[in-house]
């Protein structure tokens, strides 16, 4: 299917991402705009069933190879150039997660095509492909024109909902032979998270403390918050790797996924990394003392101020209400 | 162990932005330069493994406002020896210093071959690229990525890393040396050097520059910035104003709107 556009259909532990349906509900737009096919490629070892699930696309593309058992970017480029080489996309999506990552600059090297990063959306101007991106930590949105085709788009998580990329048509798949070399790097195993003291994923209400917060000794104004709101206290990556918080506490692109009813992002700048984990949470109240701070792009309250004084006066507040 | 550690400056971002005049750029006067938050960390873990395994660690980084300081740093932490990139082409993507790098590891003496190759695992401004894959490429050297955790196994020449997926799962890898690896964070929070011992390292120690040999285009041309705006901060949330106490008290009402405070247990 030549000319057409393509969505990397990212697969994990045997499991389609649901990043991969925001990308087909992208894919899609792109398609219908350009009047060309939308083309999913899944690449795996053993995962052809998972075919069924891309319906929203026109056509699924398939590669079987032990090469491609392990989420690793190098072989998973060498398959997709292979079959771009032949194919001739326009586009290829592919997802800017750590499972995906570097696949996107790999692919671009190999086709000596264009590649683009941080991608939240893929727009069409008088019928070309520009990509909008977010730059320097969320704080400069650029628009990007690819120059040559194909072009490759690394999208950020969010993109679409994932909902519009679930489809029920059955797609053809067309099965596609690729030529890797044996990886030089060993997998060795999956390594799981030590189970925290509580899981994040089931709180109601969650205090998310960034760098704003200063210091160790200051999360217990995270805590007391946390405990008037009968919730928990997580943390950005930044937090986390100064070691004032288990990893079990991270949120974020590398941590965990959270959809709390609300959120209360302390100190935190509002990096796509972090943002992707918490994004659907249903109330998010962002306090920073960076009246430009990207948080404030995805709160539905912000507060410009300091989050010390910030934190005790709230807590206070909500056990004055409770009485 | 030979240890090269490919450094990077990027804006301070906890200061104002500006737009140059064209609109498609920072503009670079107003910019405030600091080293890209990855490669601190991957510094730190060069560091850590020369403390640990003896050898010597070699920090390069292209030509950039403030890249002494950072060079000066990094050989106060422990570096030996600092490398700075000069005659770069302006504008430079993150794909085309891939070339660059490339060349000047392969042209300088004394660089290669290195058992270990560390940069970021990533930087807000990898736009075109994520640097450590393509130079892994570049230089025919495998690689690992997103790595929070590094184990030589000298006798097998070999490393184990752990590499980040989500949701806090991470993987054990095994890499032969030489390899690239990218650097997520560094077993520990990168450390601390006074002013003074940095001020000390500059009287005793020199930065050399080694020259791009050649400038290939590095993917510059395949790429067209149309455009850049400051996406408008409050343009989602509505900002709530006042002392802490009233903005605490508007928050509650808010929370109790929504029956957010009769959930407490």
């Amino acid at each position: 299917m030549e000319g057409g556009i393509w969505v990397l259909a990212e697969q994990w532990r045997g499991r389609l991402s649901d990043v991969t349906y925001e990308l087909l509900a992208l894919g899609r737009e792109l398609a219908d705009g350009l009047g060309v096919p939308l083309q999913a490629v899944l690449l795996g070892d053993g995962v052809k069933e998972l075919a069924a699930n891309l319906g929203r696309a026109d056509a699924v593309l398939y590669a079987n190879h032990p090469a491609l058992k392990d989420p690793l970017p190098e072989p998973y480029a060498e398959a997709l150039a292979q079959l771009a080489a032949e194919r001739k996309p326009r586009a290829v999506l592919v997802p800017l997660t750590n499972v995906s990552a570097g696949v996107g600059s790999l692919l671009g090297e190999r086709l000596q095509a264009p590649a683009i990063n941080f991608c939240k959306d893929v727009l069409l101007k008088d019928g070309r492909m520009e990509a909008l991106c977010v730059l320097y930590g969320g704080k400069i949105e650029a628009a990007i024109a690819p120059v040559a085709e194909p072009a490759i788009f690394g999208i950020l998580p969010g993109s679409r909902p994932a909902d519009k990329g679930r489809g029920a048509g059955a797609p053809a798949v067309e099965e596609a032979a690729v030529d890797l070399s044996p990886s030089r790097v060993r997998f060795k195993r999956y390594v799981e998270p030590e189970a925290g003291d509580v899981d994040l994923t089931q709180q109601d209400a969650l205090v998310g403390v960034g760098r704003g917060i200063q210091s160790q000794d200051n999360l217990e104004l995270a805590e007391s918050l946390a405990q008037a709101l009968g919730g928990a206290v997580c943390g950005s990556r930044p937090v986390v790797d100064q070691g004032w918080l288990p990893l079990a506490r991270q949120v974020g692109k590398s941590g965990l996924t959270v959809k709390p009813k609300v959120y209360v992002a302390a100190g935190v700048s509002g990096a796509p990394e972090h943002v992707e984990g918490m994004r659907e949470a249903g109330l998010i109240i962002a306090i920073n003392s960076d009246p430009g701070a990207p948080i404030f792009n995805v709160a539905h309250y912000g507060v410009v101020g300091d989050v010390l004084d910030l934190l005790p006066a709230l807590t206070e507040a909500i056990q004055a209400r409770k009485g | 162990m030979n240890i090269l550690v490919l450094l990077r400056m990027v804006p301070d971002v906890v200061e104002e932005l500006e737009i140059a005049p064209d609109g498609n750029a920072l503009d670079l006067d107003a910019l405030r330069m600091i080293l890209s938050e990855s490669d601190d960390h991957a510094l730190e873990q060069a560091v850590l493994l020369k403390e640990r395994h003896g050898g010597k660690v070699t920090v390069l980084a292209p030509d950039a406002p403030e890249v002494d300081d950072a060079l000066y740093t990094a050989l106060a932490k422990g570096a030996d020896r600092a490398i700075k990139i000069t005659d770069l082409e302006e504008g430079l993507t993150a794909r085309g210093l891939c070339y660059a790098c490339s060349q000047v590891l392969r042209s300088t003496p004394g660089l290669m071959p290195a058992d270990l190759i560390l940069t970021g695992a990533q930087a807000f401004t990898d736009l075109d690229a994520v640097v450590a894959p393509l130079l892994a490429y570049q230089l025919g050297l495998p690689h690992v990525g997103i790595v929070c955790h590094v184990a030589v196994d000298a006798a097998a020449g070999s490393l184990t890393v752990l590499r980040e997926y989500a949701g806090g799962v991470r993987a054990e890898i095994e890499v032969p040396l030489p390899a690239v690896v990218g650097i997520q964070s560094a077993e520990k929070p990168p450390r601390y050097v006074p002013v003074a011992k940095v001020r000390a390292v500059m009287k005793s120690q020199k930065i050399e520059t080694a020259g791009v040999p050649v400038i290939a285009d590095g993917g510059n041309a395949l790429i067209q910035v149309t455009g850049m705006v400051k996406p408008e901060a409050a343009g989602h949330a509505e900002m709530l104003e006042g002392s802490p106490e009233e903005v605490a008290g508007r928050i509650c009402e808010i929370l109790a709107a929504r029956g957010l405070l009769q959930e407490v247990r």
